[in-house]
């Protein structure tokens, strides 16, 4: 069991709520169940099956370049978060 | 994974002279400049003279009629890449858009902006042809501030931008690309638990990552197809990624070969030329170099964002912090994209707010397309957080280095985007603070000041790929493609080293093409001592995998029987040498090569604090820094002198971003101080010697505890040195950089 944290401008569709649990194989799977009880989330977070452009995920803390095929086998925070470059 | 201690190390922390040393101070390196072939073309290209014009037509006949002249393009000769959006591994771009910054495709958006090409026999009469090729501009009202950007009724650079927050698009176009927000507990409790509350705005000018060698490509584009190209980069294989998009053809028809580079900040990941380099290529059937003069590089390629940030911060009378409060506008420059995103995310990272939120903006305006610099985003807003906190010590009379300590994040501390910190050496990094001679030194005279200030960047994980080939005289040669900036080929070969218990000279490591070893992601993020360090690490590993099966075949053992210490494989009292082992390779089995690649997931976080000490001179509003520390925590050093440079490099940008650096623009939008005459960077007459303090707080995620150190450096030194002129005058500084006439002129109105 995973808790997905919703990101702050998304909480519109969440009535305000921060944060659900979910047991989930990926993020993609996450994803999905956050757009069953919270309709909406996936256009907002997703292009087709993928993150949207500019958007990863961090998964305890860790940046993640897998995207919806993050595992969540042993994760405790799902956080999306905008991509970091660097110089 | 478990960092070793240092102790157990005997190559990493040690200084052995640099791999490319030998070329460099010889002047045998090959740069991008010295690219040279028998028939070699030279390109020039034609750049807007207005900030914001419709191209109306261009009309290109009288150029091609130049005697010499073999190709002349424009941005009709690319093909339409229409909304396509390319993943260049450290953040995603629209390709039209990108296309349209190397060529203008109907507007230009900023002096400077190319609008066409010209191959000829000289650049001399490439520039005579470019004389001669008529463009007809509609000239627009340009629009340059951040704020004047983001008005309802500012000029609207782009029909097709809308403001995205989150996933949903604004229903009008408008120059606001981007809206981030992120919250976390209750802002408006945090600022009602608070005693003192102080809210101030701050602005920081256009400045350029100021690498001393300009942007250079040459490009051959072959009878058969083939495209190779010669450039300067800090990302070979997002050169090929980008320019096989903006031409049209498949990956594996191009080969770019990654030249020495004279540094690059950020500012060479994105292309500029060496797209119209292939294309004037194959428009002429003879390879073209482009060489970008200094003006070209100031006002054709990306500075950092222009900024405005307003941060508000609340606190209880013992000095713990209950609420932070931000909102921040960057420069995207003509284009979308920018650090908005770490910029929010790097606003509060270095303290453990309770009640935080933050609110970013990426604004296009007529600027050159902003580029990363050095911890992209984190420079600006650390300055506005870091002089704000400074106020209220002041205002409590608490000394400003123990508030932070009070204040400062801990493995655990949850940030404002949200994730929670590993293990991390921001506490560390202030006890060394502490400890230093600098900070327990006297200062005393009049107008002096000692300012200090926090810093923090991310790093980068990505990724990365290496091979290493055992030689049969006993040494290796490490073929990477990262390319080297900072001397990452010998922190490489030192890490490879050190698992094969061999010597640094033993190594050879060469940064390769991108034909020549597997995908790599860009030298940027502070990321290549991390991940190309772990690639190498497990290169390494790989490596002893095979020997160890050649040692069981020596033996007649089983592999799992091998033992290895350092560079000795034994078994049962029997025991060979590395070299020994590497010597018999082909008569015992295959050829020994090592390879891995790797995508680390990783939270890597440098934390960084830097001392200043300075003087103002009340009649001229000159700043002289008198003495300077940088203090970081790097994980584990793997080459001391490395790391100590990079804390010096960025330590003196970021003093040069405070004090002088900034772009002049007229009221047309065209950059009154392009050359090094003019944008006044700073020289070693101007600063003294940066002294560094290196603390080490393993990282867990690499096995020797690296954490990337390019980045972080740049951060603390506006702030830092803002704070000392306020102690040293009693006026704060808001605005960079406190340039001589700015900070007379708050003198004077002091």
């Amino acid at each position: 069991m995973a808790t997905i944290f919703i990101p702050a401008q998304l909480k519109e569709l969440s009535s305000g709520i921060g944060h659900v649990d979910v047991a989930a194989d990926n993020v993609g799977e996450a994803i999905r169940q956050l757009d069953a009880r919270f309709p909406g989330m996936k256009q907002r977070l997703c292009a087709g099956d993928e993150l949207k452009p500019g958007l990863q995920v961090a998964i305890d803390g860790k940046m993640s370049s897998r995207g919806v095929l993050a595992k969540l086998d042993v994760a405790r925070e799902v956080h999306f978060l905008p991509v970091i470059g660097g110089g | 994974m478990k960092a070793a201690t240092s102790d157990e190390y005997k190559i990493l922390g040690t200084r052995p002279i640099r791999h490319d040393g030998a070329d460099k101070v010889t002047g045998k390196a090959k740069y991008g400049a010295d690219v040279q072939f028998a028939n070699l073309a030279h390109g020039k290209i034609l750049r807007s003279p207005h900030a914001h014009a419709r191209i109306k037509s261009i009309d290109t006949s009288a150029a091609e009629k130049v005697p010499g002249v073999f190709a002349v393009i424009t941005a009709n000769d690319f093909p339409d890449p229409q909304d396509k959006i390319a993943d260049l591994g450290e953040g995603p771009v629209t390709l039209s858009h990108l296309g349209s910054n190397v060529m203008a495709r109907g507007k230009v958006l900023y002096k400077g902006h190319a609008v066409a090409a010209v191959a000829a026999t000289s650049t001399h009469v490439a520039e005579q042809a470019l004389n001669l090729i008529q463009v007809d501009y509609e000239i627009l009202e340009p629009v340059l501030w951040v704020l004047d950007a983001m008005a309802e009724d500012a000029p609207l650079l782009h029909e097709n931008v809308f403001t995205d927050s989150m996933g949903e698009a604004s229903e009008k176009p408008s120059n606001i690309e981007k809206h981030l927000h992120f919250e976390k507990g209750d802002i408006e409790q945090g600022f009602a638990e608070a005693d003192i509350v102080i809210e101030r705005e701050f602005k920081t000018a256009s400045v350029h990552q100021g690498y001393i060698e300009p942007h250079v490509a040459t490009a051959d584009w072959n009878e058969d197809g083939q495209l190779r190209i010669w450039t300067s980069t800090q990302g070979s294989f997002t050169v090929r990624h980008q320019t096989a998009e903006l031409v049209g053809i498949p990956l594996s028809r191009v080969t770019v070969y990654p030249c020495e580079i004279g540094g690059g900040f950020g500012g060479k990941i994105a292309v500029y030329l060496q797209p119209v380099a292939a294309l004037l290529s194959r428009k002429s059937g003879r390879p073209v170099k482009l060489v970008m003069q200094r003006d070209e590089v100031f006002e054709g390629t990306g500075p950092t964002p222009g900024s405005f940030v307003r941060v508000k911060l609340g606190a209880k009378n013992d000095g713990t912090l209950t609420a932070g409060k931000a909102w921040i506008a960057f420069d995207a420059g003509a284009f979308p994209g920018g650090p908005i995103g770490p910029g929010c995310m790097c606003v509060f990272s270095c303290y453990d707010l309770p009640h935080a939120t933050v609110d970013g903006y990426n604004v296009c305006n007529n600027k050159p397309k902003t580029q990363a610099y050095r911890a992209p985003g984190s420079t600006h807003v650390a300055y506005a957080t870091e002089n704000v906190l400074d106020e209220i010590a002041g205002e409590l009379d608490l000394d400003p280095l123990d508030l932070r300590l009070k204040n400062a994040v801990k493995e655990g501390s949850r940030r404002v985007d949200g994730p929670v910190y590993p293990e991390i050496g921001c506490v560390e990094v202030l006890e060394a603070v502490k400890n230093s001679e600098h900070w327990n030194a006297p200062l005393e005279g009049p107008y002096r000041g000692r300012g200090l200030a926090l810093g923090f960047w991310f790093n980068c994980g990505l990724k990365s790929s290496a091979t290493a080939n055992v030689n049969t005289d006993g040494t290796v040669t490490l073929i990477e493609g990262s390319t080297d900036i900072g001397g990452s080929r010998t922190s490489l070969a030192m890490q490879l080293a050190e698992t094969l218990g061999l010597t640094a000279e033993e190594i050879h490591p060469q940064v390769a093409d991108t034909d020549s070893v597997g995908y790599t992601d860009v030298t940027g993020g502070s990321r290549v001592t991390f991940a190309t360090g772990l690639a190498v690490c497990k290169a390494g590993e790989d490596i002893q995998k095979q020997m160890r099966q050649q040692a069981a075949v020596l033996w007649d053992c089983d592999a799992n029987e091998i033992e290895i210490s350092g560079s000795t494989f034994s078994r049962n009292g029997n025991s060979i040498s590395f070299q020994e082992l590497a010597a018999k390779q082909l008569q015992l089995g295959e050829p020994i090569v090592g390879r891995a690649t790797v995508a680390p997931d990783c939270s890597t976080n440098g934390f960084g604090a830097h001392i200043a000490d300075v003087e103002v001179d009340p009649e001229t509003g000159k700043t002289t820094v008198l003495r300077y520390t940088a203090i970081q925590d790097a994980g584990k050093a793997i080459h001391p002198s490395y790391v100590e440079g990079q804390m010096q490099g960025g330590a003196v940008q970021g003093i040069g971003w405070a004090l002088n650096e900034e772009y002049f623009f007229g009221d047309a939008g065209d950059m009154k101080n392009a050359s090094f005459l003019d944008y006044r960077m700073p020289t070693c007459l101007d600063v003294p010697m940066i002294e560094t303090i290196i603390v080490e707080v393993p990282n867990p995620d690499h096995p020797f505890g690296v954490r990337g150190v390019g980045e972080t450096p740049i951060v603390p030194p506006p702030a830092a040195i803002t704070i000392a002129i306020h102690n040293a005058t009693g006026v704060y500084m808001r605005e960079l950089p406190a340039s001589p006439p700015r900070l007379w002129k708050a003198l004077q109105e002091a």
